[in-house]
């Protein structure tokens, strides 16, 4: 559904994707694990199109897409919740998911979606009219995803969603990411939380300063030695 | 003072006000949005009067048509504005755009002064606007009636626009933060488009009454309630267009009201409003309603 072909990420100077490949089929989970500044939001960030990859070939659906504008990428189908949730403070809750859905014009359908959201996110629904800004980090995370879903995604993109949450509260947002994706959504994940991470996803990438350095099934590399010492603690 | 002149003062004060409102709110919606103070805004003001002008002199346009004719052209010379001279300095340090700006001042004066000459142009006014009503004992000009209402109705539904449409909720998103309004599918060039073309269709309809009001074009008409405007926006709260309203409202009334009530500082009138914007600036950078813009991701 999705893949990368040999991709190349610069910023300036810094080679940050030192080439790599990676298939996310339709309807899996796929994460992508790896320590901090391994490159993991520069994969998400190429693929949604805020970093214009140097070379290489970003794939979706039998199109090739590299170096589109994130405003058409996600028109394509393909959602990302950013790294920090980037949520907007001075917006309310509701504008925040009407804002995730800015690149739809089918009011019926977002309406439509509006519901189910709020159907996995009962909190939010309470809080509908609340300033974004005023939403606890677990809550934040919840719009985050909601609004990325908003935009009715085949590919929802997650940069790092249990970062600064209660191990209760990353407990229950992988247990939606779970939900998503049983509806059919195909979700590439990225993850410090390797074991988290490693237990949902049916297939996984492991980055390292820009290079990938090992691939497999996620329970196949939740059991590897490597793995292990490296992200798992031993 | 009579309370018949009372009235008259109020009225002109509340014109006065509503017209910096009015370009005021052009500020400030640039400035929320891309951080930039556009010098060039009074130009546009100056503008939208002298378009009025070219349609009834010499196209003959009856004066409702020219009146929307320039509102739409001053809007999209807005527009235009920024695509040439804002838009390929936007990942240039903030000082660029600035200085571009000051530039298409100059550049929109001298081109008004080759266009349509230096020469002071009487505008025609309409009558029903002019001609003086007895209401009671209190002697009133429709036109300062006329434009507070009419500006209300602009303020409104820049309001309207901002806060319950689509394109607003983008404008009110990029605001804030580009990357992710992008992210969630907001075409940002063409919303900052109709930011500027929206301001600039106000500033316009403000430089169309100004020259009912007073009612001489000159290329160098739009510096000075420009600058006015600008310090309104400051006072109100930069970014805020609430804010703006109120700040040009309010110092509408303080100009008006001191010349009233001491007529021998009427020459003060201008250096009063700067010393405003200076005392503004040192004691509370942030205007009555404004927050603390953090600089943008
Ligand atoms: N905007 C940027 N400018 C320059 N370098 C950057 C920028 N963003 C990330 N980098 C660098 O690129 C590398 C990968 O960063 P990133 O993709 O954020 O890693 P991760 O998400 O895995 O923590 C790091 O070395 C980081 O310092
Ligand atoms: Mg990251």
């Amino acid at each position: 559904m999705l893949s990368l072909e040999n991709l190349q990420v610069y910023y300036g100077a810094i080679h940050a994707i030192k080439g790599i490949s990676i298939t996310i089929p339709k309807g899996k989970v796929v994460t992508l694990i790896g320590a901090n500044g391994a490159g993991k939001s520069t994969v998400l960030r190429a693929i949604s199109g805020l970093a214009k990859p140097r070379s290489g070939r970003i794939v979706y659906n039998q199109a090739e897409i590299t170096g589109w504008p994130p405003e058409n990428v996600v028109r394509q189908g393909i959602a990302l919740a950013p790294e920090g949730r980037r949520i907007l403070p001075h917006l309310t809750v509701f504008e925040n998911l009407q804002l995730g859905a800015y690149s739809r014009s089918d009011k019926a359908g977002i309406a439509e979606d509006i519901d189910k959201v709020n159907g996995l996110f009962p909190r939010l629904q309470e809080r509908a009219q609340q300033k974004g800004g005023t939403l606890s980090g677990g809550e934040q995370q919840m719009l985050a995803v909601a609004r990325a879903l908003m935009s009715r995604p085949q590919v929802l993109m997650l940069d790092e969603p249990s970062l600064g949450l209660a191990p209760k509260l990353v407990a229950e947002v992988f247990e939606i990411i779970r939900a998503i994706n049983a509806q059919g959504c195909t979700v590439l994940l990225v993850e410090q939380n390797a074991f988290t991470a490693l237990r949902i996803a049916d297939y996984a990438y492991v980055l390292e300063v820009g290079t990938i350095v090992l691939e497999g099934e996620g329970e196949a590399l939740l059991h590897d030695e490597r793995v292990r010492a490296a992200y798992l603690g031993g | 003072m009579t309370s018949s002149m009372f009235v008259q003062h109020f009225l002109n004060a509340l014109t006065l006000g509503s017209l910096y409102a009015l370009i005021a709110i052009g500020y400030t919606m640039v400035y929320g949005i891309l951080r930039l103070i556009n010098f060039a805004h009074g130009e546009i003001f100056m503008l939208g009067a002298y378009f009025v002008f070219w349609g009834v002199v010499l196209l003959h346009l009856p004066w409702p048509v020219a009146v929307l004719g320039a509102i739409l052209i001053t809007a999209l010379t807005g527009v235009l504005v920024d695509r040439v001279a804002y838009r390929p300095l936007r990942e240039a340090p903030r000082i660029s755009a600035l200085i571009s700006s000051i530039g298409v001042s100059f550049f929109l004066q001298n081109l008004a002064v080759v266009v349509f000459s230096a020469i002071p142009r009487q505008v025609y006014r309409p009558e029903w606007l002019t001609k003086v009503m007895i209401v009671g004992k209190v002697r009133v000009l429709p036109l300062t009636l006329f434009v507070p209402a009419l500006s209300l109705v602009l303020m409104l539904g820049s309001i309207y626009i901002v806060y319950k449409t689509k394109p607003g909720l983008g404008m009110r998103a990029i605001a804030k933060d580009i990357e992710t309004s992008r992210l969630m599918g907001v075409p940002v060039n063409r919303i900052i488009s109709l930011t500027f073309g929206l301001g600039s269709a106000l500033a316009a309809a403000s430089g169309i009454m100004w020259a009912l009001r007073y009612p001489q074009l000159q290329p160098i008409m739009g510096v000075i309630p420009g600058f006015k405007a600008f310090i309104a926006a400051v006072l109100g709260g930069i970014g805020s267009i609430g804010g703006a309203v109120v700040g040009g409202v309010l110092l509408g009334f303080v100009e008006i009201m001191l010349v009233a009530f001491m007529p021998e500082l009427a020459g003060f009138r201008d250096a009063f409003a700067f010393v405003l914007l200076i005392v503004i600036l040192l004691f509370r950078p942030t205007g009555l309603f404004g927050e603390r813009l953090e600089d943008k991701v």
